[in-house]
């Protein structure tokens, strides 16, 4: 055969070429005459109807591309298995997975629903084709998430937490931070919710942080099935960043849309902030026991993705469009990262937690005290005790680390906004909303609460923005509830009926596994009904003394 | 060791190198599987969407401005004593989904580049031809109408079951109008006379498809989403989408020598024998629900009423497509028939009559 020639040159034909395709998909839609659409997903956007930045796609190429990805995910869970994968992984990384695939899967499905509301907004049906596609992919995310976790169940030394994921998710304080974060792509003004929120912000910028970060703290503990699956589905993010770029871009020629956009761009950065980098923070900071100080740290990676790639090459362009940028909250953001240690606290306050989690946390070492000195100086004066205090009331027949008053830790106040604690003693804040005291972990979540999801904004009436509602306050569900009676109620007990699925360490053994007789006769309360209850005087008295923060006692 | 090395003891994480409590629950344990043992299905969706009523113990955290929580029963008339009963008969999750999808790609695409190869599409006949271009290129924007409502629809269902059949059946409904929609555009490389801007012509103004129109208007323009589901398997697709998807274009289409374009179509059969199955498995739980079964049944009486009457208007309005093509092998009158009993046959599973609507 000569060169050059092969059996596919000889057998091709020609067939429409992928933009004749796309432009005649698009013209499927048409303006309904006989009975229009109701909006029912609200905003208070207007849209022009202009397409921009058309999809290149059509779903005979999409499904068999992503059969494709599949075939190889599924493929090196078996080849992962078949290595005994699990024989060297890294149970402390592991058990964090408990909580991280408990929450995720909820936020993909919701990405799954949000385009509806976006879908229907769509200017230009190649855009409406490429919101299609994204339902798709979500639908994809949360399932093959699902097929994630049941497969560390299934292989991993200890299953329980595994086994009451959804039940878990929807019990536990932690996973609330995650649902926050879910609820807010769905509900609410469609834009702010479904293109600014999630797509804007969540996608475009913390994506990186979750399913890259991620994956290479997993293979550095062993976890080869964490980046495989989490590679696959962050390969669906540049088309969702580009659908959210493409609405962004059709609302923001209309001067009537920039106070609107800087409210939802302020709101949605600074809480991604707050959610994202607690969770995925403690997760790759203190899942991990690869401590090579040569590898990025969490805020190094921050830096590089959240303020190089986002910010300034994403954000501050909109700038050209007269948007005004919120400059001091990325300043602020990185601030509570590197000088605040938002993270550190973070993972502090979910140990303290330990008992009411669903997955077990071990106690952070003298290697560990180490890499965190080296990567963020000055650490080992704040956390060093407590990790080590950490590491002795671990052990069972101790009193735990939640109640024991050695330690000198005080338990925090709940931010309403972000639903994760008021971590930065200097920076809490309160207010009232309508009639009622509320407790904030900083400004940017007051205004959150007060001013961003209300009926008007300066002045403009917004009808279709969204409440904060619910039970947010966690602790005032079990607010004086006996600790063990909580914990039966949460479900967070083995089949044994009283070995606790939490634990403080990795021993997978029940003479050192704790048991609800061990945390019985402590009493749960709500800092926010106690902080209610005091006088106007008395709580500016109680904000200032909690705004002093603890210090950690030394132990011996 | 003390305390405080908090070396891990355990040489291996995997499965049973250790016994201890609850070494072995390797089981999602959390709800009850619809047969003796969890499928792998229920695992990957039960109790995704989660619910105040179950485990959500702090209730939905956002609301709308009027007060109306994340997701909210009421989105529906319809009401369920359980909504957490339904199970997708497909059982599909993320990784059935895309192989189902690809092979059908896979099996139209080789359809399309092995009839073109031949030479097929030249010897259709010429009449055929205009009707495929008008008609089925018209007809294409029904299955989108129905992808974008069912696409809408999947926003509001109460459980992630729920959900997620409405959310395939979407994604089958806007790939098979793409299907189509690319077919007419490969086969106008090949044959004159497809003119891919007259289905859309026709859609919008023949006489013939304003009824379907209508029709499917009134799906995508209703405001329940479980209405949009009804409408969309229990009512449009027996007595309008199969009428001509089968009743015409699958029966005729040999005749005009043309064995291409049953074949791109038969997908969409495929599609809604599984679409079906799920919406009569989800009607037919709410039709017998202990508490609220009179009620649904009631309601799916006015919803078929509804949307039946506008696809019996629709089925007639197309009447005239059947006298189109040289060689007539099949009789409105008697397909019309055949969807009609599959329609009433339909109801009949579900548990309500349609006889009122049906033999006006
Ligand atoms: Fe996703
Ligand atoms: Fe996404
Ligand atoms: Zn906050």
């Amino acid at each position: 055969m000569p060169e050059g020639l092969n059996l596919n040159k000889i057998i091709a034909q020609r067939g429409m070429s992928i933009s004749d395709a796309t432009k005649r998909v698009a013209d499927l839609g048409w303006t309904p005459s006989y009975v229009q659409e109701a909006m029912t997903f609200p905003t208070d956007y207007k849209i022009k109807k202009t397409p921009r930045d058309p999809m290149k796609q059509v779903l005979r190429s999409y499904f068999p591309m992503q059969e494709e990805k599949d075939n190889r995910v599924y493929g090196a869970l078996d080849a992962a298995l078949r290595g005994d994968m699990f024989r060297n992984v890294q149970p402390r990384w592991v058990e964090w997975m408990k909580l991280f695939l408990a929450i995720i899967p909820f936020p993909e499905i919701s990405a799954a629903r949000s385009m509806a509301m976006v879908g229907r907004l769509a200017p230009g049906e190649e855009l409406r084709t490429g919101f299609a596609m994204q339902m798709v992919d979500e639908f994809r995310h949360s399932t093959i998430q699902m097929n994630l976790k049941k497969w560390y169940m299934e292989n991993y030394i200890d299953p329980a937490g595994f086994d009451i994921t959804e039940a878990a998710f929807g019990k536990c304080y932690a996973s609330t931070i995650g649902r926050q974060f879910a609820e807010g792509f769905v509900t609410g003004d469609a834009i702010t919710s479904a293109n600014v929120y999630l797509t804007v912000v969540a996608e475009t910028a913390f994506t990186n942080t979750l399913f890259v970060a991620m994956p290479s703290e997993a293979a550095r503990n062993g976890d080869y099935a964490l980046p495989t699956v989490f590679l696959s589905v962050q390969s669906d993010e540049s088309r969702h960043v580009g659908n959210g770029h493409s609405l962004l871009m059709s609302l923001i020629n209309d001067p009537d849309n920039h106070l609107l956009l800087e409210r939802d761009l302020k709101y949605a950065f600074w809480q991604n902030h707050a959610i994202v980098d607690a969770a995925i923070g403690t997760f790759v900071e203190y899942g991990t026991t690869d401590r090579d100080k040569n590898k990025e740290s969490y805020a190094e990676l921050w830096h590089r993705w959240i303020y190089e790639d986002y910010y300034r090459t994403y954000m501050l362009p909109l700038e050209k469009y007269g948007i005004k940028i919120h400059h001091d909250d990325v300043a602020a953001a990185w601030d509570r990262i590197v000088k605040s240690n938002y993270v550190h606290l973070t993972a502090q306050f979910f140990s303290v937690g330990w008992p009411v989690n669903f997955w077990r946390i071990e106690a952070q070492t003298e290697r560990d005290f180490e890499w965190f000195e080296h990567k963020y100086p000055g650490w080992y004066a704040q956390f060093g005790n407590y990790w080590k205090w950490y590491a002795k009331l671990s052990e069972k027949g101790q009193t735990n680390v939640l109640f024991n008053a050695d330690t000198g830790y005080t338990y925090p106040h709940r931010c309403w906004s972000c639903m994760v604690p008021c971590l930065i003693r200097e920076d809490f804040t309160y207010d009232t909303v309508e009639g009622k005291v509320y407790t904030y972990c900083s400004e940017q979540c007051r205004w959150t609460h007060k001013v961003a999801f209300a009926a008007e904004y300066e002045g403009r009436p917004t009808p279709a923005m969204g409440r904060f509602s619910g039970r947010r306050e966690w602790e005032e569900c079990y607010h004086g509830w006996d600790l063990a009676d909580a914990i039966t109620d949460l479900g967070f007990v083995r089949a044994d009926g009283k070995t606790l699925v939490p634990q403080p360490h990795l021993h997978f053994d029940d003479a050192k596994m704790w048991t609800l007789d061990d945390v019985r006769g402590h009493i749960l309360g709500s800092p926010l009904i106690g902080f209610r209850a005091l006088s106007d005087a008395e709580r500016v008295t109680a904000a200032a003394e909690y705004r002093k923060g603890f210090t950690i006692n030394p132990i011996n | 060791m003390s305390a405080t090395t908090g070396k891990t003891p355990q040489k291996s994480g995997a499965a049973g190198a250790a016994q201890f409590a609850g070494w072995d629950s390797r089981k999602y344990n959390y709800f009850e599987p619809k047969g003796r043992k969890a499928s792998h299905y229920e695992d990957m969706t039960v109790d995704v969407q989660p619910d105040p009523k179950r485990y959500l113990l702090q209730d939905w955290i956002i609301s709308f401005a009027d007060g109306t929580p994340t997701y909210d029963e009421r989105w529906t008339e319809v009401k369920s004593s359980d909504w957490h009963k339904f199970r997708a008969i497909d059982q599909e999750w993320e990784r059935t989904h895309y192989q189902r999808q690809s092979t059908i790609v896979g099996m139209i695409s080789n359809v399309i580049e092995n009839g073109r190869r031949s030479g097929a599409p030249k010897r259709f006949d010429k009449a055929w031809v205009k009707t495929l271009s008008d008609h089925l290129g018209a007809y294409k924007h029904a299955e989108f109408g129905l992808g974008t409502s069912t696409m809408q629809a999947q926003r509001y269902g109460y459980t992630q079951m729920i959900n997620n059949a409405i959310l395939t059946n979407s994604s089958y409904k806007l790939r098979f109008s793409q299907d189509v929609t690319l077919y007419l555009g490969e086969l106008a490389l090949d044959i004159e006379g497809i003119d891919q801007e007259a289905g859309k012509h026709h859609w919008l103004e023949d006489p013939i498809w304003q009824g379907t129109r209508h029709a499917i208007e009134a799906v995508m323009g209703a405001t329940d989403y479980l209405e949009q589901y009804f409408a969309t398997n229990i009512v449009f697709e027996p007595l309008v989408a199969e009428l001509f998807r089968s009743g015409f274009i699958m029966q005729m289409a040999a005749s005009q020598n043309d064995f291409m374009t049953p074949a791109v179509v038969s997908a969409a059969e495929g599609d809604y024998e599984r679409n079906l199955a799920n919406a009569v498995e989800l009607f037919s739980i709410l039709a017998l629900d202990p508490t609220h079964g009179e009620a649904n049944r009631k309601l799916f009486v006015h919803w078929f009423e509804k949307h039946g009457q506008l696809a019996m208007l629709a089925a007639h309005q197309m009447q005239p497509v059947w006298s189109l093509p040289r060689v007539k092998v099949a009789q409105f009158s008697d397909v019309f028939d055949l969807q009609k009993n599959r329609a009433r046959a339909i109801a009949a599973e579900i548990g309500f009559d349609v006889r009122q609507t049906l033999d006006r």
